[in-house]
């Protein structure tokens, strides 16, 4: 059987499961504008600095905003047997695994990227800078997601394991958050936002085949 | 492929931390055929099944299957928020599944909470709703573990003549099941 009609289902699934889960999904974005907003409290509200460290604030709150809700994505799965089912599929499990990250990644994932700009504004970031910001954070919360995800797969049979997805997924993000805050710095994008094109590729083609791996172990 | 058989596993073993489950276990399905896995509670009839399902390698031995099968495990693969419409309907878009899964629904007597989600189902009609996945593909391999479980009289007459309507077209169960068997049998294996 190799019609995509698996996947397009999984992604729907995921996508019903994110949305039945009421204010959970909108949980990755309330911490990611509640964390950025708590910064011109607590470093000043002088513009110069703010605009200094405001796109690397941006950067880790997008970070750890990307693992918030990762716990759920595959120990739900897990634990109602719904991945029983996806494991004994004719689809293989990374594509699966994969429309499940895209999923997550449209609700929790997309409407971080579309709110950086407003964020921006708020740690007074140069106008004229906040689009290629956005290409930056875009790029980059596809990697974080990817990763996330792995982890997540790993972490799918740990009761309470997101201590666990973040000690394991952090460390992954150090590339994409090291290109990405030079991408999006004032006045500086160049190559630097090809090499964090060429990291979050490297996620997007490596994740699926780890998470998926994960999830069998998971499984057996 | 495997001349006529619908499973064939040669030589299984299972272990669970320090302990052999079994080993050297032998066992075939023939089409029309309804094999029953007995025996007391931890005694590795799920672990078999598992095998069988390919969920779980085998420590020794291997598992040949000549066709695709269905599997109905302890949990019953439903969403807190899938309705049993929505459950089958998923399904039957994943599998390419032509019937209509509110007609199966209403054959496994799931016409009433239709559209209730999965949270507010009772254990017996999440069995009905994931018995019903059966229906949607014809396959030639039944793995069931435990399926009686949590059905009243009428679904477990229900899944006897299932099971029976199975074999009658040349299809094959295995189940592992505890007590009596409210279906005709053709074998059975004790672990």
């Amino acid at each position: 059987m190799r019609s995509p009609a698996p996947i397009r289902a999984a992604f729907g699934q995921a996508l019903a499961e994110a949305w039945a889960g009421g204010a959970g999904a909108l949980l990755p974005i309330g911490f990611f504008a509640g964390a950025a907003m708590l910064v011109p409290f607590t470093v000043g509200s002088e513009a110069n600095q703010l605009a200094a460290i405001g796109t690397g604030v941006l950067w880790v709150a997008l970070a750890l905003a990307s693992l918030v809700s990762m716990e759920r994505l595959f120990q739900a799965d897990l634990e109602d047997g719904t991945l029983e089912l996806w494991a004994q599929e004719a689809c293989p499990l990374f594509l699966i695994a994969t429309a499940k990250i895209f999923a997550h990644w449209t609700v929790s994932g997309l409407p971080l990227v579309l709110l950086t700009p407003l964020i921006g504004i708020t740690l007074q970031l140069p106008a004229d800078q906040l689009l290629p910001a956005m290409l930056a954070y875009g790029l980059g919360g596809l990697a974080f997601f990817s990763w996330g995800g792995v982890a997540g797969a790993l972490a799918a049979s740990v009761p309470r394991g997101g201590l666990l997805i973040a000690l394991l997924a952090l460390p992954l993000f150090v590339p994409t958050a090291i290109f990405g805050a030079l991408a999006a710095e004032p006045g500086a994008v160049g190559p630097n936002i090809l090499f964090l094109a060429a990291s979050t590729l490297f996620a997007l083609a490596v994740a699926p085949f780890a998470a998926s791996a994960a999830l069998r172990l998971a499984v057996d | 492929m495997t001349g006529g058989l619908l499973i064939e596993a040669d030589g299984l073993g299972a272990v669970r931390g320090e302990r052999i489950l079994f080993s050297g276990l032998h066992l075939s399905l023939r089409p029309g055929e309804a094999l029953v896995l007995r025996g007391p509670n931890g005694s590795g009839k799920s672990t078999l099944l598992r095998m069988l399902a390919g969920l779980s390698q085998p420590a020794t031995g291997e598992v040949k299957s000549s066709g695709a099968h269905h599997w109905l495990g302890h949990r019953d693969g439903i969403k807190p928020h899938e309705t049993p419409r929505q459950h089958l309907t998923h399904w039957a878009r994943v599998w390419g599944s032509t019937l209509s899964p509110e007609g199966i629904a209403k054959s496994m007597g799931l016409e009433r909470p239709m559209d209730v989600p999965g949270r507010l189902l009772s254990a017996g009609q999440r069995r009905r709703t994931a018995l019903g996945r059966l229906l949607l593909v014809e396959r030639p391999i039944w793995l069931l573990d435990e399926p009686f479980n949590a059905l009243d009289a009428e679904g477990r007459d229900l899944l006897a003549s299932l099971i029976a309507a199975q074999l009658e077209l040349g299809g094959g169960v295995i189940a592992a099941l505890h007590g009596d068997v409210p279906f005709g049998a053709s074998r059975e294996v004790v672990l």
